[in-house]
């Protein structure tokens, strides 16, 4: 993923969709089928379950430089592994609080629950992801990154 | 947070089963990136015994401090050039030898070992600034994820044979021997009316093992010297290797 961004003029947010196989994922294929439109600024991955996702994974998302995450995992009481969802949500909101801590807004990442025949919620979700990101602007680190601050970092990890 | 322990009622034994451990807490960010002040190169070292178990200073909690100090340093300019290093154990020296080559590299270590661990990395490594990464809170029992009770205040001198294997000196706040005091209500603590009182515990807990009439029993003053710090000890079979020292 490439941030490079010099002004807010020519900036399109980017934004990075961790979506649970069973429920958001098919809620975001039959949005396709239905023809609804959303817009392309939300990137989709797809996972197993969103209890796969770590804290971890967020805050390292958040470094490449995208602009806000969002997580979609099936409704409470629905998860295909029980409670894959619920944990997501806390860790959700544990890193909320660490990109605050961090100086990022936590309002950069948010969990939805979206029903796997729920296409037109997820189209809702990811305007409102949108009109969001588009009123915080770009992820303060891509200013810095543009600027070549990504070059100096190196990890040694043992 | 609500107390698993109510009206002598005993929380279910956890299905994780229990451990004992350290427990430590991660330091704000504020206060890390503020002891790191003037410093570049930093490397976080995790300890992957009782801290990593209490979620606060394992090989997990090195890459979020790290991710964290990184965000942070690069948006107030100064981005921080880090590393990350998680040992067996911060508190054998062994384990601490295995990061010599990393540990050259940089300014200041940080390290999210419990005190013991951190005052060792220094011992090891005295050339390096060592700072701590989390608060040491106390021993404890992980009663269900993420959630830990203190159950043992390392007094020396263990009382759970006479209390029903509850420890008065840790439950009770006043850490009577000879219980319970006059402030006890309907099973709870006048200190604290949330908490549970420890020699009620006791009473029941000796009554449901058919030991009540140890209760009666007068438990003679503790031998405060047995608590004497810093604390050495010894084992039988080490003597002869360690008798210039006693």
């Amino acid at each position: 993923m490439n941030p490079a961004i010099t002004n807010n003029n020519d900036w399109q947010p980017k934004i990075v969709a961790l979506v649970c196989t069973y429920c958001t994922y098919t809620a975001a294929d039959m949005a396709g089928s239905l023809r609804l439109q959303y817009p392309p600024e939300v990137r989709i991955v797809k996972l197993p379950c969103t209890g796969k996702v770590d804290t971890i994974h967020l805050l390292k998302t958040m470094q490449t430089g995208v602009d806000a995450i969002l997580v979609g995992g099936c409704e409470a009481g629905d998860c295909h592994f029980r409670e894959g969802n619920l944990r997501a949500r806390e860790r959700v909101e544990y890193t909320k609080a660490l990109l605050a801590e961090a100086g990022i807004a936590g309002e950069r990442l948010e969990m939805y629950h979206i029903g796997a025949s729920d296409a037109p919620q997820w189209v809702a979700r990811v305007n409102e992801m949108v009109a969001r990101v588009k009123k915080l602007g770009p992820n303060p680190l891509r200013l810095h990154q543009a600027a070549g601050g990504i070059e100096n970092q190196r990890r040694a990890v043992a | 947070m609500e107390l698993k322990i109510r009206d002598g009622q005993w929380p279910e034994a956890s299905k994780y089963g229990e451990e004992n451990v350290i427990i430590a807490q991660r330091k704000p960010l504020a206060e890390i990136k503020d002891s790191l002040k003037g410093y570049q190169r930093v490397l976080i070292v995790g300890c992957g015994t009782c801290v990593a178990v209490c979620l606060a200073g394992g090989e997990r909690e090195v890459k979020l401090l790290a991710s964290q100090l990184e965000i942070a340093s690069q948006l107030a300019g100064q981005p921080l050039f880090m590393g990350e290093a998680t040992v067996e154990r911060q508190c054998d020296r062994e384990f601490l030898y295995e990061i010599r080559h990393l540990v050259k590299d940089y300014d200041v270590l940080v390290s999210l070992a419990c005190g013991v661990g951190i005052q060792f990395l220094s011992d090891r490594y005295p050339d390096k600034v060592v700072l701590p990464g989390v608060d040491t809170t106390f021993i404890g029992a992980n009663e269900e994820p993420g959630y830990w009770t203190e159950r043992c205040r390392l007094c020396g001198s263990c009382y759970l044979a006479l209390t029903g294997a509850v420890c008065p000196i840790t439950m009770c706040p006043k850490s009577l021997l000879n219980g319970p005091c006059a402030g006890t209500r309907a099973g709870k603590c006048e200190v604290n009316p949330d908490k549970p009182c420890a020699w009620t515990m006791i009473y029941e807990r000796l009554e449901a093992s058919g030991r009540l009439a140890q209760i009666a029993d007068i438990v003679p003053p503790r031998d405060h010297r047995r608590a004497a710090h810093p604390a050495t000890q010894i084992h039988q079979a080490y003597k002869r290797r360690y008798s210039a020292h006693e």
